[in-house]
């Protein structure tokens, strides 16, 4: 059986490249720097202030007979999280703190370094952000790669790609030379609304922002539920990327980062022995 | 070796090249250029926000019933400071609010002085700079009828606040409380020299007699325990010189977000 024919297609238009590569720096440093912040304050809330004795989420250091143990609260469950959440460190020299050290920037305490580095890719991130979008809008990659075509959207095509995609079975040939819909659905997800939400829940925070439009406390529900679904949006864009990278490992690293960077992406030739 | 022990060494290991890559990062993350590099974004950010802020857009102003009942105090609590502890043990009957610096008239006012000026009175949120939020009622004198009563100088930028309190003990004294202000905010309509909260009294640990509400900014821009109003063309001399006690330990002078 000869090998199928590889033919190398382009896939992605520079602008896309660009605005990916800045978005990982910027994402993953504003991540970092983010949970440096909430670490100021390990609690979340609902509503527009704080209630002390019931946060919504907690990581703090409790006393449980002689030692110090981190829990974490969610809700009414309560979790012992030593060592990750809560109370972390090296043995014997454990602290009281949200995340531990090797998620956060700086690794030690430090909420005003923490700011300066995430209001600086914050800029960094929406710029890139409006950048990304402007050029999608006008050279096409929304409406032809992103924008669910109907027959993508039939029951049937949506069942097949779940099957599929579980078997970790990728699509082929022609198929592979466009998104097939779970990845519009992820990609639209990510960048429509995940990724703008961390920008209106993030200026919801800001007093000053919040004196000019004062809708957006309504939008969120109040500033500390806008801290706590910038949270939970947060963990979506984590939750987002682990899934990404999976199937980038799975379904082809070399050729997937490859297009990444160069643009081209190398499916199988049609009419290639299959 | 035996296996326990290759595992030993292994976590050992680990360990310390995590170690060294987090210290390798904590130095590029807290080395001054770099530092000094992303404040840059401070500008843009303050730049921005003057921009699509209206001067005079108020902060959202709340109902009686969303009042903190757990508003929290935060920064020092209780001076120590000699001066303040005999303001304390007086009642503040001796307190004199000095309005001075780039002004044509100096102000000295008691406690009542104050009461009597133009006030103003606001629900509103405290936003920590460490992300909590508390709400409560604030009754003070405005600042902005304040200045134009001591009479401006042309070339006063800024304002200052001057506090009874230490909050840090260092030999050179930078480390007493401070805070400043722009004019923008100095004459916003909610920004007060609070003598009440919730209807009585400021209690000290939130900074009696008087601390100042600059809504629209950070908690730690509302100085408490506030003794003296200088108006100042730079902020340069002050402390080291960031403009605010916290200014000078790496936050942000602008802190509007």
């Amino acid at each position: 059986m000869a090998k199928p024919a590889k033919v190398l297609v382009f896939r992605h238009a520079a602008v896309t490249r660009l605005t990916h590569w800045i978005n990982v720096l910027a994402v993953s440093l504003l991540l970092l720097s983010g949970l440096q912040i909430f670490n100021a304050h390990p609690a979340l809330y609902w509503g527009q202030k704080s209630h002390f004795a019931e946060p919504w989420v907690s990581m703090t250091a409790q006393q449980k007979g002689d030692e110090t143990i981190g829990v974490t609260k969610i809700g009414s469950l309560k979790i012992e999280t030593t060592g990750l959440f809560g109370y972390s460190g090296k043995p014997g020299m454990r602290e009281p703190r949200g995340f531990p050290a090797w998620a956060t920037i700086p690794s030690f305490r430090d909420l005003a370094d923490g700011r300066r580095w995430h209001f600086f890719f914050a800029w960094l991130f929406v710029i890139n952000g409006i950048v990304y979008w402007v050029m999608s809008l006008l050279n096409g990659h929304a409406r032809k790669d992103l924008a669910p075509t109907k027959a993508d959207l039939a029951p049937r095509n949506v069942w097949r790609e779940i099957v599929t995609h579980a078997q970790l079975r990728f699509p082929k040939g022609e198929e592979a030379r466009h998104y097939n819909v779970l990845q519009k659905g992820a990609y639209l997800a990510a960048a429509a609304v995940l990724l703008p939400l961390m920008v209106g829940t993030g200026l919801t925070m800001s007093p000053g922002f919040d004196a000019a439009a004062p809708w957006l406390l309504d939008l969120f529900g109040g500033r500390q539920s806008a801290r706590t679904i910038h949270f939970i949006t947060a963990s979506l864009v984590v939750a987002f990327i682990v899934v990404h990278l999976v199937m980038v490992l799975v379904s082809g690293v070399w050729n997937n980062i490859r297009s990444m960077i160069t643009g081209r992406y190398a499916i199988e030739a049609a009419g290639g022995d299959q | 070796m035996t296996s326990t022990n290759r595992r030993g060494w292994l976590k050992v290991a680990g360990a310390s090249l995590g170690g060294l890559w987090l210290a390798a990062c904590d130095k590029f993350a807290t080395d001054p250029k770099t530092l000094k590099v992303l404040a840059r974004a401070e500008d843009l950010t303050r730049h921005a926000q003057r921009l699509v802020v209206d001067r005079k857009a108020l902060a959202r102003e709340y109902a009686p019933a969303d009042i903190s009942p757990d508003f929290k105090a935060n920064g020092t609590l209780n001076p120590s400071d000699e001066d303040y502890v005999a303001h304390v043990a007086a009642g503040f009957a001796n307190y004199r609010l000095v309005v001075d610096g780039l002004v044509e008239k100096p102000l000295s006012l008691s406690l009542a002085e104050l009461r009597a000026q133009p006030s103003r009175t606001q629900i509103t949120r405290h936003d920590c700079v460490e992300g909590w939020s508390s709400i409560g009622k604030w009754t003070g004198a405005r600042l902005g009828p304040l200045l134009d009563k001591a009479g401006l100088k042309k070339n006063a930028r800024y304002i200052v606040f001057h506090c009874a309190d230490t909050l840090e003990q260092t030999l050179d004294g930078s480390g007493q409380y401070y805070e400043s202000i722009d004019l923008i905010d100095a004459y916003h309509p909610q920004t007060i020299l609070a003598y009440d909260m919730n209807d009585h009294p400021l209690p000290i640990p939130h900074g009696a007699p008087v601390r100042l509400r600059v809504e629209r900014q950070l908690g730690y821009k509302h100085a408490k325990y506030v003794m003296r109003v200088e108006a100042v063309e730079g902020l340069s001399h002050l402390g080291r010189g960031e403009g605010g006690f916290w200014e000078d330990r790496g936050y942000e002078w602008y802190a509007g977000i």
